[in-house]
């Protein structure tokens, strides 16, 4: 038409929540009225839930239970060894987050304040106690500033997490017959750390068996082949209940006279086994979707087997299945309170404890199993958190 | 002198022949191919030229035949394969780049865990290889951010990096928009001149002409013909090859 050329506009692009409010909220009179409606709908719920948690529970059955929700019955003359491993955990996040930073700059933030805030409560607390809070949001402090030096780097502070993860079973269960570190037996183990013992173990150690289930079952050899697929297919087809009960009832018949396995061992070794199975299935759909042509390539600069996989195949496999994979570790860790049935007294089976302690507090269990809900998803959703953050670092979808 | 005769032969194949199940790939091929000799190798699809490229780093198996590369011959023993394929740089169609890792470690990746050089060296000859290829200042990129001439220019360079006797490119400019097919070629030019053995799967018939010192014409897994550039282009025997020629130029 004309002889101009039309420099094209970009259309305005909307931002702020004010705009964001007005198009998406009161933009006509029906979206107007949706509004209404909801925040009235949100209001009565709301305002029911409020009710009830600040004027009607009693909540008196978890605030005076902390102790035994944290650590079950772990005696109280050794409570400084637990106590000793979440003070290694809050330097350790220090270090990670100076020498890693992104996610766990997050979580080093939030344990930090959230025990802090404790430390700060008006409430009645004896003093070593509230020293112990103090300690913990200094110490993430101090692992920040360690973490600065030049020496520390990311392989020393991997191995500084896998030490103090060895370090916490130990002092956990201390040895027969040595003074200073009696032997506590894992019946007293439970609460909120047994729950976090099974699921860590859990997830620590059927992470390896099942990326080697899952090579083994894409594996030339025969008898490797044959065994990996027989062991997935048997544990996927049974349910964990039943897991958990063949190793707790019937794996003790089996074994000879004089020979016992810890009960709390092998409830951790039925959960591995059966989170297991299902990582090598997850596993197998990430090895699946690498094309042959990296094998090939790899192949073809000289790499052996072994380098192939560690270092062409494995990792873009993992990659690939982040979200499948944590989505597993959630349900393990929710899988944890199946341990109940087996007598184990994890954040489930306190609570379970609790309200049987006091004929009073029978009538109170929507008042604890509310907040044993409110932890899981404290837990739950951090690690979804995590996973989400992981994704977009590692850049999983953009090739 | 007949040791001497012998070491200029590279690569030395004897009626090799390769089955996919039922279907027979290669029919018995035997070639012979000089050190410093640039061979182009060209056919229709399915005529087996790729397989054969293949079978020489044994990405594919040979069934019947004997393949000799640079006096080690290509049996199942393990160590055998793993001392070929350090003498051979392969170049594919897809490039196959390490999606995972930055440019700088597909480069260095194989020097440093294969030939287990020091980080350091292998990160400078990899410098210099981006250098000769034409693309230091992408190094620290992933494969995805680049184009597809500049990724298949990274591969050629990976595939530098392990210093290799021969180099096998299969169609390297066949998934490339025709804008970055020249790109690639140049760096081909150049390396053919360097004097490094070259066998090249393409259909550009411009590249065979101007550095191939040999013309491979397969079809359904034999030998056809092979010639100098000069006398395959102006006067090819074979009625197949005659055909062949006046579809593709």
């Amino acid at each position: 038409m004309g002889s101009t050329v039309e420099t094209a506009v970009r259309p305005p692009s909307y931002s702020g929540p004010v705009e964001w409010l007005r198009r998406n909220l009161v933009g006509t009179w029906y979206d107007t009225l949706l509004t209404l409606l909801s925040l009235w709908f949100v209001f009565v719920a709301l305002r029911g839930l409020f009710a009830w948690a600040f004027f009607s529970a009693n909540w008196e059955p978890v605030t005076g239970s902390l102790k035994l929700f944290a650590l079950g019955q772990y005696p109280q003359e050794d409570m400084w060894r637990p106590g000793m491993i979440v003070l290694t955990v809050s330097f350790l996040m220090g270090v990670s987050w100076r020498v890693w930073g992104g996610t766990v700059r997050t979580f080093a933030l939030a344990l930090a304040v959230a025990l802090g805030v404790v430390a700060a409560l008006p409430v009645e607390m004896r003093l070593p106690l509230r020293l112990w809070f103090v300690a913990n949001p200094a110490l993430v402090g101090l692992g920040y500033l360690v973490g600065w030096s030049r020496v520390v780097r990311s392989r020393w502070v991997l191995l500084g997490w896998i030490l103090s993860f060895v370090a916490t079973i130990i002092l956990l269960n201390g040895f027969k017959g040595v003074s200073w570190l009696p032997k506590v037996d894992t019946a007293m183990w439970g609460g909120l750390l047994l729950t976090f013992l099974l699921a860590l173990v859990g997830i620590v150690a059927s992470f390896p068996i099942g990326v080697l289930l899952a090579l083994g079952r894409r594996s030339s050899l025969p008898v490797v082949k044959v065994f990996c697929v027989l062991f997935i297919e048997l544990v996927r087809g049974v349910p964990l209940v039943t897991i958990l009960f063949m190793g707790s009832i019937i794996l003790p018949l089996f074994l000879p006279d004089g020979v016992r396995i810890d009960r709390v061992l092998r409830a951790m070794m039925a959960m591995t086994l059966f989170a297991a199975a299902y990582m090598a299935e997850n596993v197998r759909g990430g090895l699946q979707a690498i094309p042959l042509g990296q094998v090939e390539a790899a192949k073809a600069v000289g790499l052996n087997g072994l380098q192939t996989m560690a270092l062409i195949v494995l990792p873009q496999a993992l990659r690939a299945v982040i979200p499948a994979i944590v989505g597993q570790f959630i349900a393990l860790f929710m899988d944890t309170t199946l341990a109940v049935i087996i007598g184990l007294v994890e954040l489930l089976g306190v609570g379970k404890a609790i309200l049987n302690s006091k004929p009073e507090w029978l009538l109170l269990d929507t008042e604890v199993y509310v907040f044993i809900a409110a932890l899981f998803w404290v837990f739950t959703y951090s690690m979804s958190y995590a996973s989400r953050r992981l994704e977009a670092a590692l850049g999983v979808g953009e090739r | 002198m007949p040791d001497e005769t012998r070491d200029q032969d590279i690569i030395i194949c004897r009626d090799v022949h390769k089955w996919f199940g039922d279907f027979q790939a290669l029919c018995g091929i035997s070639v012979t191919i000089k050190r410093g000799e640039v061979v182009v190798i060209c056919g229709p699809s399915g005529s087996g030229k790729s397989t054969f490229i293949r079978t020489i780093n044994r990405l594919e198996e040979h069934q019947r035949g004997d393949i000799i590369v640079d006096g080690i011959e290509l049996t199942n023993d393990i160590r055998n394969i793993a001392a070929i394929r350090q003498e051979i740089g392969m170049v594919f169609q897809q490039f196959n780049l390490f999606p995972h890792l930055t440019v700088m470690n597909n480069i260095s990746l194989a020097p440093i865990w294969v030939r287990k050089w020091p980080k350091p060296k292998a990160e400078e000859i990899t410098m210099q290889l981006l250098e000769r290829v034409g693309i230091p200042e992408q190094a620290h990129k992933y494969p995805g951010q680049l184009s597809g001439g500049q990724q298949q220019r990274v591969a050629i360079a990976r595939a530098l990096a392990m210093q290799p006797k021969i180099m096998l490119f299969d169609e390297p400019t066949s998934a490339l928009d025709p804008e970055m097919i020249k790109e690639v070629l140049d760096v081909m030019v150049e390396l053919a001149q360097s004097g490094i053995t070259m066998i090249v799967v393409t259909h550009e018939m411009g590249f065979a002409r101007e550095v191939a010192n040999r013309i491979i014409f397969f079809d359904f897994g034999l030998i056809v013909e092979q010639n100098t550039p000069e006398l395959f282009f102006e006067s090819p025997e074979h009625d197949r090859t005659k055909l062949f020629l006046s579809q593709i130029l």
